[in-house]
């Protein structure tokens, strides 16, 4: 009795590796087809224009005052912590490398996956139940050139704006904070994080880090959408996964960025 | 939505992210600051270079010349090899004096140049044959231990 409840229970993570392995296939080919497909929308531009409006244009608020409210926040708690250490005046390197390199765009894309990805996620779900995908095909239009490509190039394209802008506006934020909110002394609070921050090192590392989260959000979502049960509970799981997975993908593909990156000399 | 209101929030969309790297560039990093266009590299070898790191700045009289371009270890003589980028602007007699300077007591460590007397300028691949290395905490508390044994020596 035992052992039939023991090879069941093995059958069963044997069942989902096996599941898992193959959606991954099927996701891969997914983002194959959409590579191969994505002529179209270079074509046609205005298909990626209007896609970047959803995605990016409507994103702004939330990251820009997000952004400011995360620089606000690391100027009060980094002054306390350097105040200790009487060493004020490296609040500017503080705030500004812990923005550019990690927080902008992590943050960002964490906001970018909820707010654009589970839009993006419903809406391609939503067109596959009522069958708008498929009415596509039989007009000889391809749904993946047409739906999906432009999408993905949006999100591709959005994502390390939104991160530069969120980073911009969080050392605002830090510099309201600190300098004229605390009195740190503004020449040394910039002056500091300008000798500190690397434009290659630190400002590109982060657009190269935006650019790859930007590309798994927008990835996770569309194929999660794609690939959801055509049914009102399928779209609203799949919604669900597409936040669940692409929030943990950008954290594990942080670390792993990161530690490619700042290893320290 | 109409076409040109689409447009337009498109336009502003990424003229404020392209204008926010800008400033993260600008003014947050040091493009501005010291260019690469015009630099000549000189050389000098250190017994100890203590904590220096690539890209620390070469400074004259506080100034900052130049960056520390790169550290290795030469093999003949067993010394570390510390190549520096230098400013074309800043021209240095050739018996300039390098030393590995820390600023404040926990700072940084900068390379510091104090010019000779010569009347030859350093140019591109130049050696600086007067260093002077890091100072060791160890080995600095070590000399004093053996000052004050050998003032105990003398005594008896």
């Amino acid at each position: 009795m035992m052992s039939k409840q023991s090879i069941l229970s093995v059958r069963s993570i044997g069942h989902s590796a096996i599941e898992a392995v193959l959606r991954l296939g099927y996701a891969t080919r997914f983002i194959a087809l959409t590579l191969l497909h994505s002529g179209t929308s270079f074509r046609r531009p205005r298909l990626i224009i209007r896609e970047l409006y959803f995605t990016g244009a409507l994103s702004l608020i939330i990251i820009l005052v997000s952004g400011l409210f995360v620089g606000m926040v690391l100027g009060l708690q980094g002054y306390q912590t350097l105040q200790t250490y009487g060493s004020e005046s490296a609040l500017g390197v503080l705030v500004a490398l812990s923005l550019v390199r990690e927080l902008g765009p992590v943050v960002s894309a964490l906001l970018f996956a909820s707010r654009a990805g589970s839009a993006m996620t419903a809406e391609i779900g939503l067109m596959k139940a009522t069958e708008q995908l498929s009415a596509m095909e039989m007009m000889a239009v391809d749904p993946i050139a047409r739906v999906v490509a432009p999408r993905f190039w949006a999100g591709i394209i959005s994502m390390p704006l939104l991160a530069a802008m969120f980073s911009a506006m969080g050392v605002f934020g830090g510099y309201l904070v600190g300098v004229v909110l605390i009195g740190v002394d503004e020449g040394s609070f910039w002056s500091q994080m300008q000798s500190a921050v690397d434009f290659r090192e630190d400002i590109l590392n982060g657009v190269i880090k935006s650019c790859v989260f930007g590309l798994a959000v927008t990835w996770i979502a569309l194929f999660e959408g794609y690939d959801a049960p055509p049914t009102a509970e399928g779209v609203s799981g799949a919604t669900t996964r597409t936040v669940v997975t692409s929030s943990l993908a950008i954290l594990g593909l942080d670390f792993l960025l990161t530690s490619f990156m700042f290893r320290g000399v | 939505m109409e076409r040109s209101t689409l447009d337009l929030w498109v336009g502003l969309f990424v003229c404020a992210g392209v204008g926010a790297l800008l400033i993260l560039a600008l003014k947050v990093g040091n493009m501005s600051g010291l260019n690469v266009s015009d630099t000549y590299q000189v050389y000098a070898n250190f017994d100890n270079i203590g904590g220096l790191k690539p890209r620390a700045p070469v400074k004259s009289a506080g100034v900052v010349v130049g960056r520390v371009a790169g550290i290795s270890f030469d093999n003949e003589k067993f010394l570390a090899k510390v190549i520096m980028t230098l400013d074309k602007n800043y021209k240095f007699p050739r018996d300039t004096t390098a030393s590995i300077l820390t600023s404040g007591l926990l700072g940084e460590q900068y390379v510091g140049f104090v010019a000779g007397g010569d009347e030859k300028m350093l140019a591109q691949g130049d050696a600086l044959k007067l260093t002077q290395s890091a100072v060791v905490l160890e080995n600095l508390i070590s000399q004093f231990l053996y000052s004050k044994a050998a003032e105990g020596d003398g005594k008896k």
